[in-house]
């Protein structure tokens, strides 16, 4: 038996017999042993721009959300505001879960499907952290939370990823192409095929997140790979991620820093709720006071200009002063060049340098994301 | 279990050693090697007309996931480097043992290839690294 770096036996999905059949090289990834790639984790990179991939995203957790006080829990906890998607059924919205010192607890996706049921997709890592935090928080208000162990969820992705996966899912889906970005819809509820399918993605590609019984998702995926939907795995998913410019909690962001200072501000919603009351959520104090003493860093893309990988802990010279930190790093494939992301001082030009071994090499500073719709964005100057 | 060609000698940091009909000596990492790193990057060589001792880092490699060092197996003079691989660093992925070779070495003393491994030591390491 596979054991993690202690010795405790390692996690599986249940796709992990279908992994192996794939010529997975398999890895610990946070005490599950989950697929680093089939092969070549820059062939399933292309795979995903160009056409279409398929990743297991089973080890994530999965929160429904129901009763009448959803609406006004979901007000308290989260940094955006979902009421402000409430009204169109099965809207998603992405979201930070902060501390009342403004760091963040974790990053999510929410579906509303109705005021009085939604679904919260947590990360792996914080599973049991977000789940401790969530229950504190429900105090006496009419939610019911239950943890979705019982589910199993696929990630297709890239160009022709939906096209596939409807032919893929000709029984379970039918006038799919009625379900908008960001939106989730529950097909054939009740029945034996129920799935719960949302048109979101980590990618920066259009694609489908699909929840299904545990039991059945070993069937799903293979049926997807019938249809030419290729496996892709977590190296993968991590160069796709950084090239559309999507954060990863533990990297990008964390506990001790805001979502202000993590690239996130978008996130957050400090307008007025429905009754034109400020909506107080958790961290909204420490955020203003934050923003009143003015930030003093921001999160931006780095792109090096000269040979090497950038990495997460490298440090950013500015003005000859180590003033920067990479919070991630690898080489994008799409653009042959290594890029990353870095918190800076908030007046860095475009141009910076990276301590990577024991040279300085020099990197352009670059809003994100790099990658949008498979095409490069920001100018490249040699 | 990867290929370990018999013919060729080895390292213990997975470097392969192919002694050529002139007495140089071509150099490259082992398909293991190039299994654990995963896909390269970036390859920087030495220069032609470099010296090395032995077990001196000489090269790197670059993954997706992390950078390596090369070890000199043998004291001597590089003498050609795989220029292909500025363009192609994943040649290393796909033909480890030819098209993946990083550079040749002309070895101060022929008789220093005895000491290197050979092909049933180096399956010997490799499968006690597996465990």
């Amino acid at each position: 038996m596979t054991t993690s770096i202690n010795n405790t036996p390692l996690k599986t999905t249940p796709l992990i017999h279908a992994h192996k059949k794939m010529g997975a090289k398999l890895v610990d990834f946070g005490g599950w042993n989950m697929p680093i790639h089939y092969g070549s984790q820059i062939e399933e990179h292309h795979q995903v721009r160009q056409d279409a991939g398929m990743f297991d995203v089973c080890h994530m957790t999965i929160v429904d959300l129901r009763g009448c006080d959803v609406m006004a829990y979901l007000a308290k906890l989260l940094a955006n505001d979902v009421t402000k998607i409430a009204q169109q059924s099965g809207k998603a919205l992405y979201s930070c879960m902060l501390n009342p010192q403004g760091g963040v607890i974790d990053d999510l996706i929410v579906y509303v499907m109705q005021a009085t049921w939604v679904r919260l997709i947590v990360n792996s890592a914080t599973r049991t952290k977000d789940l401790a935090w969530m229950r504190t928080q429900l105090g006496s208000m009419a939610v019911d939370l239950s943890e979705r162990d019982d589910l199993a969820m696929i990630a297709v992705q890239g160009p022709n990823a939906r096209q596939l996966a409807q032919q893929a899912l000709v029984n379970d889906m039918t006038q799919a192409d009625t379900l908008k970005p960001f939106n989730a819809q529950l097909f054939n509820e009740g029945q034996e095929n129920e799935r719960f399918i949302a048109r979101t993605g980590y990618t920066g590609e259009d694609g489908y997140e699909i929840i299904c019984a545990n039991e059945q998702v070993e069937d799903l995926w293979e049926q997807c790979a019938k249809v030419g939907i290729k496996p892709c795995g977590l190296g993968a998913r991590d160069t796709l991620r950084l090239e559309a410019g999507m954060n990863l909690y533990g990297n990008d962001m964390d506990d001790t820093h805001t979502p202000l200072e993590s690239g996130l501000s978008w996130t957050v919603d400090f307008s007025n709720d429905f009754n034109n009351k400020e909506r107080q959520f958790i961290g909204r104090a420490a955020l203003e006071q934050q923003l009143k003493e003015g930030l003093h860093s921001k999160f931006v893309g780095l792109i090096l200009n000269g040979k090497g990988i950038l990495r997460a802990h490298q440090k950013v010279i500015v003005e000859g002063t180590e003033a920067g930190e990479l919070t991630s790093g690898s080489f994008s494939p799409t653009m042959q060049k290594a890029i990353g992301f870095a918190r800076v001082p908030i007046n860095t030009g475009d141009q910076c340098l990276v301590a990577i071994r024991n040279k300085l090499v020099p990197a352009h500073v670059v809003s994100l994301p790099f990658v949008r719709h498979g095409k490069i964005l920001p100018p490249i100057i040699e | 279990m990867s290929n370990i060609p018999p013919e060729l000698k080895y390292t213990a940091s997975h470097e392969w050693i192919r002694t050529e009909e002139d007495g140089s000596l071509t150099v490259g990492i082992t398909e293991h090697a190039q299994g654990l790193l995963g896909d390269m990057v970036f390859v920087e060589l030495p220069d032609i007309g470099d010296e090395f001792e032995a077990e001196q880092d000489c090269a790197v490699v670059e993954s997706v996931k992390a950078a390596s060092d090369i070890y000199c197996p043998i004291e001597g003079e590089i003498i050609a480097v795989n220029e292909d691989l500025e363009d192609s660093p994943e040649l290393i992925n796909v033909n480890s043992y030819h098209e993946g070779w990083l550079f040749r070495i002309q070895p101060l003393k022929a008789e220093h290839v005895d000491n290197l491994m050979n092909a049933e030591d180096y399956a010997e390491l490799v499968e006690s690294e597996a465990h």
